[in-house]
């Protein structure tokens, strides 16, 4: 545990010590503030308009249209974002020949790997906390529910764990940073899109296109709803990369 | 200490490291002679548990480096040819991290690094970036990361390449030093290195070993025979059939030069020592004898002739 410990570490200090996570957290609050505001224009509107009877919807729910939306919304920017903080994990080891530091000390594989992978997710974490200021001036002007905001924040940890494991694996088969961000871009987009062609699929091509989806599992995260199902989705995924991302890593051992 | 037994690695088709098998002893500093692309780093990674052999097996520290890695890892130091640094730390940040994958206890880390860093001389510089530092720099911090765990066995891959003369004699001192507390592999492309820290070496060559001896007596192997240097002036006597007539000579050559005083390398067979015959030869026909000396092989003349005696035979 020590070990992992001091990887990931050893990681946090690499991104703060280089402009990675500065622009990493500084772009994604720049996003984050647009997005927000611009929900919150579509929101002020809307209640408005429910408020005068006319059209839209009777009520409106601070949850519903606001936080839930906004969850969504920041996960397009992960898609961006974190192929950018994984593509270098491994290739700038390999690059720089410290890869063979950690390969000839008292590490295990899986040490090393979980030890990024935690690296890279609290960086995230740090990006996502950006938002919390947003979420936080709702409470100070309004009075949204905090179990959907505590689930939907669950969720988006997931989801980005599972994106973040993702680019990690890529990261370990290549040592040019450049290849190992875009493969994980275009792979996790697919994931994003797989579901758009179910509608025209059958029934069972339908539900497996559906469950694939890496977002489809966010949007009950963001309703307050935490199932299994998508829980055991995203750990699954998560275990599953950083299982590949191991193998990988010793596999280079054999092909030298 | 170390045992490698018939070991090789192949990478695809082409054979890297080709049934080799040595032993270290304890406290012994052994030299890893060989051009460049002849194994010696390939070799070095498989005992250091970098990456396993396609054939054969490697015992470090009493544990086999495929069996149970960790342990024998614990009790290796390794400085690969390219030190390992993070260019965005910090000397202190960087053995800090170092100490504590190495699994150096951290009540004990500070002290441990501080004393690593004033036996190679870097305690000036703890808080620069390794990204920012000279190349004998670097080296020296590799150095310090490779002795971290106060490792039983230490590695280093080409420990002086790329140094100034001034760092390399520092670089080689210091390696001396960690002879007999710790054992010792370094390879190199140098043969002045090898015959001056050395106890023992190993010459590889294309993957395979040529030869293992001490520096001593690779010198006196490969010589076969025992060649002297003799300077005479006869005035132009034929001096060369004379020395041809001694017993135990085997050729002579030289004496070619214009002139009475003419060069001769007399070869002899080995164990036949030739000096009093050649010199009272010389005396009994009233020639002068200027000068008469050994002809020993350098190393590097060892190194040449074994590696290209062994292409010769492929």
């Amino acid at each position: 545990m020590s070990n992992i410990l001091a990887i990931a570490h050893k990681e946090l200090k690499g991104y703060f010590a280089s402009p990675i996570a500065y622009i990493v957290v500084g772009f994604a609050a720049i996003l984050f503030g647009q997005f927000f505001l611009g929900l919150l224009f579509f929101f002020d509107r809307s209640q408005l308009q429910a408020g005068s009877g006319f059209q839209g919807p009777q009520a409106v729910n601070v949850n519903e249209m606001l936080i839930g939306p906004l969850f969504l919304n920041v996960s397009v920017i992960l898609l961006f974002i974190l192929p950018l903080v994984t593509m270098r994990i491994y290739a700038e080891e390999k690059r720089s020949g410290t890869i063979e530091l950690l390969l000839t000390s008292p590490l295990t594989d899986m040490q090393i790997v979980m030890g990024k992978f935690i690296g890279a997710l609290v960086l995230y974490a740090a990006m996502l906390g950006i938002s919390v200021i947003h979420v936080g001036f709702l409470f100070t002007v309004g009075n949204p529910e905090w179990r959907p905001i505590a689930t939907g924040y669950l969720g988006m940890l997931l989801m980005g764990g599972a994106f973040l494991s993702f680019g990690l694996f890529i990261s370990s088969l290549t040592r040019n940073q450049i290849v190992a961000g875009v493969i994980t871009f275009a792979v996790l987009l697919m994931f994003w899109i797989v579901n758009w062609t179910a509608s025209f699929a059958g029934t069972t091509t339908q539900a497996v296109l559906n469950y694939l989806s890496i977002t489809g599992h966010l949007d009950d995260f963001t309703k307050g709803i935490v199932d299994t199902t998508h829980l055991v989705y995203y750990l699954s995924f998560i275990a599953f990369s950083l299982f590949l991302t191991v193998r990988s890593v010793d596999s280079e051992r054999w092909r030298g | 200490m170390i045992e490698v037994q018939h070991l090789t690695k192949r990478y695809g088709p082409t054979t890297a490291v080709d049934d080799v098998s040595f032993t270290v002893e304890r406290g012994e500093i052994l030299g890893f002679l060989g051009p460049n692309g002849a194994g010696k780093t390939t070799t070095m990674r498989v005992l250091t548990g970098y990456m396993p052999p396609s054939e054969g097996k490697a015992i470090v520290a009493g544990y086999d480096v495929m069996e149970q890695p960790i342990e024998a890892k614990r009790r290796t130091g390794y400085l690969p040819e390219t030190p390992p640094l993070y260019p965005d730390m910090t000397i202190r940040e960087y053995l800090t991290f170092v100490a504590r994958i190495k699994g150096v206890p951290r009540a004990q880390r500070k002290a441990r690094i501080d004393s690593l860093m004033e036996r190679t001389r870097i305690v000036d510089l703890a808080h620069r970036q390794c990204g920012k530092l000279s190349k004998g720099y670097r080296q020296r911090v590799g150095l310090a990361q490779a002795m971290m765990q106060n490792p039983e066995v230490l590695i280093l891959d080409e420990p002086t390449a790329g140094l100034d003369p001034k760092q390399i004699i520092e670089t080689r001192q210091l390696v001396k030093e960690l002879g007999g507390d710790h054992t010792v592999i370094l390879s190199t492309h140098i043969l002045p290195e090898v015959s001056q820290t050395c106890h023992r070496v190993v010459i590889i060559n294309k993957g395979r070993v040529v030869a293992v001896d001490t520096p001593d007596n690779l010198t006196a192997r490969v010589r076969g025979s025992e060649t002297m240097f003799v300077q005479v002036d006869a005035g132009g006597a034929d001096v060369k059939t004379a020395l041809q007539a001694i017993p135990g000579v085997t050729q002579v050559t030289g004496g070619d030069a214009p002139g009475t005083v003419a060069s001769f390398e007399v070869n002899s067979e080995t164990g036949h020592d030739v000096r009093r015959d050649l010199a009272a030869t010389i005396v009994r026909q009233g020639w002068g004898l200027l000068e008469m000396r050994p002809l020993r092989m350098s190393l590097e003349e060892i190194f040449l002739h074994l590696t290209t005696e062994e292409a010769a035979h492929e």
